[in-house]
C-alpha cells in the first residue's frame, strides 16, 4: 500500500486522445465485412464504377440479360491455413460463391475460378485444393467452366489465393432483397452459429485451445430450393459469413429500414462455440459461418418454411430467433436471457479478443 | 467447460433482483471497478433490470481505456521499427495514440501480432533470434503475474531478444484517488474478483474503513454481479462498510502467494499515469532494476517520448457519474466508437460506447422497454 495519500483528482481536466479520422491506408478491417468494408465500397468503388447494381451491396447482383434474370457474384478466398477441420480453401471457394447466388434464390449453374499461386508451393497441395473444389462442385451440382492461373514470387502470396465467380438463374416469382423485409417478418436461422470461425481460430498458430470443432462449410442451394418450394414469397436471405450473424442482420435492418428484435436465448450457439468464445473474449454473434443462412419470412409462411428447413440435412437445426419490427428502425436489438436488452451493432472492423 | 449457463440462470437472477428491490429504500450509487464487469452488465442488460434507486457507475477498470496516451505512442514507435516483432493482446490494436493506432502501424509495414499469452511472445523470441520481440504488458493485477513470469523466464533462460513494454496499474490506489476526489458520488464498490484472486483481500479493509464504503469482491457472470450488488445494497441500507467476498469460488483471503512472490521479484511499485485521469501515486508497476535489461522502454530508448493529452472530452465527469454520456457536447457527433475522443468511448464496454448504442434507440438504458423471455 502507498503510504502517501494521492492528491484530489481534478476531473474537470480529464483529457482525451486525438481521434483517428480517415484511414490513409488499407487496414485489415477494410476486409472484415463490417463498417469499414461498406465505407470502402460506398466511398471508393461504387462512385468509380458507376452502375446501379453494386451500390445495392448485396451478396450477389440480380441482373437481367436477354429477358432472363440471373444472379451474378464473385468472391475471393485468402483463408489461412489452407486446410482446416471440416474443409479447405477449395471447398470454401466453391460453397461461398454458390451460397452468394443462393441468397438471391438462384441455383448456381457455372463458376469461374482464378488461382493466384505463390512460387514454390508444393504441387500436391495445389492438387488437394483442386480436388476439394471438384468434390464441392459435384456436391453443389455446379460446373467450374472457366479459369485462370497466375504465379507470384515467393513472399508475395500466402500459398494459394482463390477467386471464384458464378452465375445462376433466378426462378420466376422469386425476389429476395433486404428492401422487401417488413415488420412482422419472422427471422429464421438454419442452424448453429459461429462454427466455421471457431474451427479456423482453433487451428491458427497461437490460438489453439483444445476444442474439437469442424467448419460448417456447405453449399446451401438445395436448402434454399426446399424453402422456395414452400413459397416463392420469401423476403430476404443472407449467409452470415464475415462479421457473423450480427453483420448480416445489421445489413438487412439498414437496407430495409425496419428494426430487428432477437430473442438471444433462441439463437443456436453450440456449447463448443460458446466455450471457445468465452475463453477468447469473442461474441458468437460476430463469428463467421460458411454453411448457414438467415431468412426473413412472411409470418403466415413461417411455420411451413421452418418445418421444410428441418427436413433438409443443412436445416435440421433451424430455429426462429426473432422478428422484424417497427421499433428502432435500422437497428438490431437482442433481448437477453435475463430480460434486459442490448444493441447488436455492426462490427467496425475485425472482432478483437478482449483482454478481460 | 461447465458452469457458464449455471451463472446466467434467469430464474435465479430474478430472485436476486427481487431481493435487491425488497432491500433498497433510497438512491445508492455503486461503482463496478472492472471493465469485465461492465461488459457483463451491458451484455446482459443488467443495468436496465435494477431498481431506479440503484445506479451503477462504470469505473476506470478497463485496462485498454486507462493505458496512457504516452505509453501507446511509445508502443507505436517501437512497433514501427523494422527489427521488431510487436506482440499485444488483440483489443489494444484499435486504441488510438496521438496520430495512429497499431492497425495502422501494421498497414505501414510494422510486424504487429496478436497473441493470447505473453509466453507466446517468448516463444516467438526463441524462434526468431535475429529479431527483437516486444510484448505490450498492460493491465491490472490480473494480467501482471503472467507478464512477470514471462520476464522471469526470459532472464532465466537467457533470451536476450525479448523485452516487455510495461504499463501495469493497481486497483487500490485508484479507489483511493476516486474517494478523495471532492466531487465523488461513489458510495460503494464492487471490487474486481480476478484482481483479488491474485492479490487477496488484504488491501481493502483499510480503504473501507477510511472512506466508510462497503467493498464487495465480485465475480463476472451475471449472477455474480447481481449477488455483489445485493450484498453491497444490504450493507448500505444497514449503514455498514465492511469488505465481503461474494466470489469465494475464485478468491481466497490471502490471494495467490506464488503470483504475489513473482510480482515482488519482477516488479516494483511506481507512480503511474492513467489515460485522461493523470498520475496517481504508487498506482502502477514497472520492472525492478535487476530486470532492467528486459525493459523495452529502456532498450529502445523511448523514455523521451512525452505526450500531453489534449483537453477535449468530459469522460472524467462521466466516470464519476456527474454527467451522463449524452450530456457531453461531443457525444455522438465528434466522438463515436469509430472516432473515440476519450477512454470511455474507446472500449466497447466503456460507458460512452454503451450509451452511444442505446442513445440511437431514443432512450437511455434505464428507460428501455424490456420484454423478458419466459
Amino acid at each position: 500500500m502507498p503510504d502517501t495519500s494521492p492528491p484530489a483528482l481534478d476531473l474537470s481536466g480529464w483529457t482525451c486522445p486525438a481521434p483517428l479520422r480517415d484511414q490513409p491506408r488499407i487496414v485489415m478491417g477494410h476486409g472484415g465485412g463490417g463498417a469499414l468494408s461498406a465505407e470502402l465500397v460506398q466511398q471508393i468503388f461504387a462512385p468509380a464504377f458507376g452502375g446501379d447494381h453494386l451500390a445495392q451491396l448485396g451478396d450477389s447482383a440480380a441482373v437481367t440479360l436477354g429477358g432472363v434474370r440471373l444472379a451474378f457474384s464473385t468472391d475471393s478466398y485468402v483463408v489461412r491455413p489452407l486446410f482446416f477441420p471440416g474443409g479447405s480453401i477449395g471447398d470454401l471457394a466453391v460453397n461461398g460463391t454458390v451460397n452468394d447466388l443462393a441468397m438471391s434464390g438462384a441455383r448456381a449453374a457455372y463458376l469461374s475460378c482464378g488461382f493466384i499461386l505463390e512460387e514454390g508451393i508444393d504441387m500436391p497441395v495445389v492438387a488437394r485444393v483442386a480436388e476439394a473444389m471438384g468434390a464441392a462442385a459435384r456436391t453443389a451440382r455446379v460446373e467450374i467452366a472457366t479459369g485462370d492461373t497466375k504465379v507470384v514470387e515467393t513472399g508475395h502470396g500466402d500459398g494459394i489465393y482463390l477467386n471464384t465467380a458464378g452465375i445462376g438463374l433466378i426462378p420466376a416469382g422469386v425476389d429476395l432483397r433486404p428492401q422487401r423485409v417488413v415488420p412482422g417478418d419472422v427471422v429464421i436461422v438454419s442452424g448453429d452459429i459461429g462454427v466455421h470461425g471457431v474451427a479456423i481460430m482453433s487451428v491458427r498458430e497461437g490460438l489453439e485451445f483444445g476444442v474439437e470443432i469442424e467448419s460448417d462449410s456447405a453449399a446451401l442451394g438445395g436448402l434454399v430450393e426446399t424453402m422456395l418450394a414452400v413459397t416463392p414469397d420469401l423476403h430476404a436471405l443472407r449467409d452470415p459469413t464475415r462479421g457473423g450473424l450480427a453483420a448480416a442482420l445489421n445489413e438487412i435492418a439498414t437496407a430495409s429500414g425496419t428494426g430487428i428484435a432477437l430473442q438471444e436465448r433462441a439463437v443456436p450457439v453450440p456449447p463448443t462455440v460458446a466455450n471457445a468464445c468465452a475463453v477468447l473474449g469473442l461474441d458468437p454473434m460476430y463469428v463467421a459461418n460458411e454453411g448457414k443462412l438467415v431468412a426473413f419470412v412472411p409470418r403466415q409462411h413461417a411455420d411451413a418454411v421452418l418445418d421444410a428447413m428441418r427436413t433438409h440435412p443443412l436445416g435440421a437445426g433451424a430455429a426462429v430467433i426473432g422478428e422484424a419490427v417497427e421499433a428502432h428502425p435500422g437497428m438490431v436489438v437482442a433481448h437477453t436471457s435475463l430480460g434486459g436488452t442490448r444493441v447488436v451493432d455492426l462490427p467496425v472492423g475485425e472482432q478483437l479478443p478482449r483482454i478481460c | 467447460m461447465k458452469y457458464l449457463d449455471e451463472f446466467q440462470d434467469p430464474a435465479l437472477a430474478r430472485r436476486l433482483l427481487d431481493d435487491i428491490r425488497a432491500t433498497v429504500t433510497r438512491p445508492w450509487a455503486l461503482m463496478e471497478v472492472c471493465g469485465g464487469q461492465t461488459h457483463t452488465i451491458i451484455r446482459h442488460g443488467i443495468d436496465q433490470l435494477l431498481p431506479d434507486d440503484v445506479e451503477l457507475i462504470h469505473g476506470p477498470g478497463c485496462p485498454v481505456c486507462v493505458t496512457p496516451l504516452e505509453v501507446i505512442d511509445k508502443a507505436l514507435d517501437i512497433a514501427a521499427r523494422p527489427e521488431v516483432i510487436f506482440c499485444s493482446f488483440g483489443d489494444m490494436l484499435r486504441v488510438p495514440g496521438t496520430d495512429r493506432d497499431l492497425f495502422r502501424v501494421r498497414s505501414e509495414g510494422g510486424d504487429v501480432r496478436v497473441v493470447y499469452s505473453p509466453l507466446d511472445a517468448l516463444k516467438l523470441a526463441r524462434q526468431n533470434p535475429d529479431r527483437e520481440v516486444v510484448f505490450f504488458g498492460i493491465g491490472f493485477e490480473t494480467t501482471a503475474p503472467p507478464n512477470a513470469m514471462t520476464v522471469y523466464q526470459a532472464r532465466k533462460h537467457r533470451i536476450p531478444n525479448f523485452s516487455l513494454l510495461v504499463s501495469h496499474v493497481r486497483v487500490p490506489p485508484a479507489i483511493e484517488a476516486i474517494m478523495t476526489s471532492p466531487s465523488c458520488r461513489v458510495q460503494a464498490f464492487l471490487a474486481a474478483g480476478h484482481v483479488c484472486s491474485v492479490m487477496g483481500m488484504g488491501e481493502y479493509p483499510d480503504l473501507a474503513e477510511r472512506f466508510r464504503v462497503p467493498i464487495v469482491v465480485t465475480g463476472f457472470e451475471p449472477l455474480d454481479i447481481l449477488e455483489g450488488i445485493r450484498r453491497t445494497v444490504r450493507q448500505l441500507e444497514r449503514g455498514e462498510h465492511t469488505v465481503e467476498n461474494a466470489y469465494p469460488r475464485a478468491v481466497r483471503t490471502e490471494g495467490n502467494p506464488a503470483a504475489q512472490a513473482m510480482l515482488d521479484d519482477v516488479f516494483e511499485v511506481t507512480d503511474r499515469a492513467w489515460r485522461g485521469i493523470g498520475t496517481i501515486p504508487a498506482s502502477g508497476w514497472r520492472l525492478s532494476p535487476r530486470y532492467r535489461d528486459y525493459d523495452a522502454e529502456h532498450r529502445f530508448a523511448v523514455g523521451d517520448i512525452a505526450t500531453r493529452e489534449p483537453a477535449a472530452c468530459r469522460s472524467g465527469e462521466v466516470l464519476q457519474g456527474l454527467i451522463k454520456p449524452h450530456e457531453c457536447e461531443a457525444f455522438g457527433t465528434t466522438c463515436t466508437p469509430r472516432t473515440p475522443l476519450g477512454a470511455t468511448m474507446v472500449s466497447s464496454e466503456g460507458a460512452c460506447a454503451a450509451y452511444y448504442l442505446y442513445r440511437r434507440l431514443g432512450a437511455t438504458p434505464t428507460k428501455l422497454e424490456t420484454s423478458p423471455v419466459a
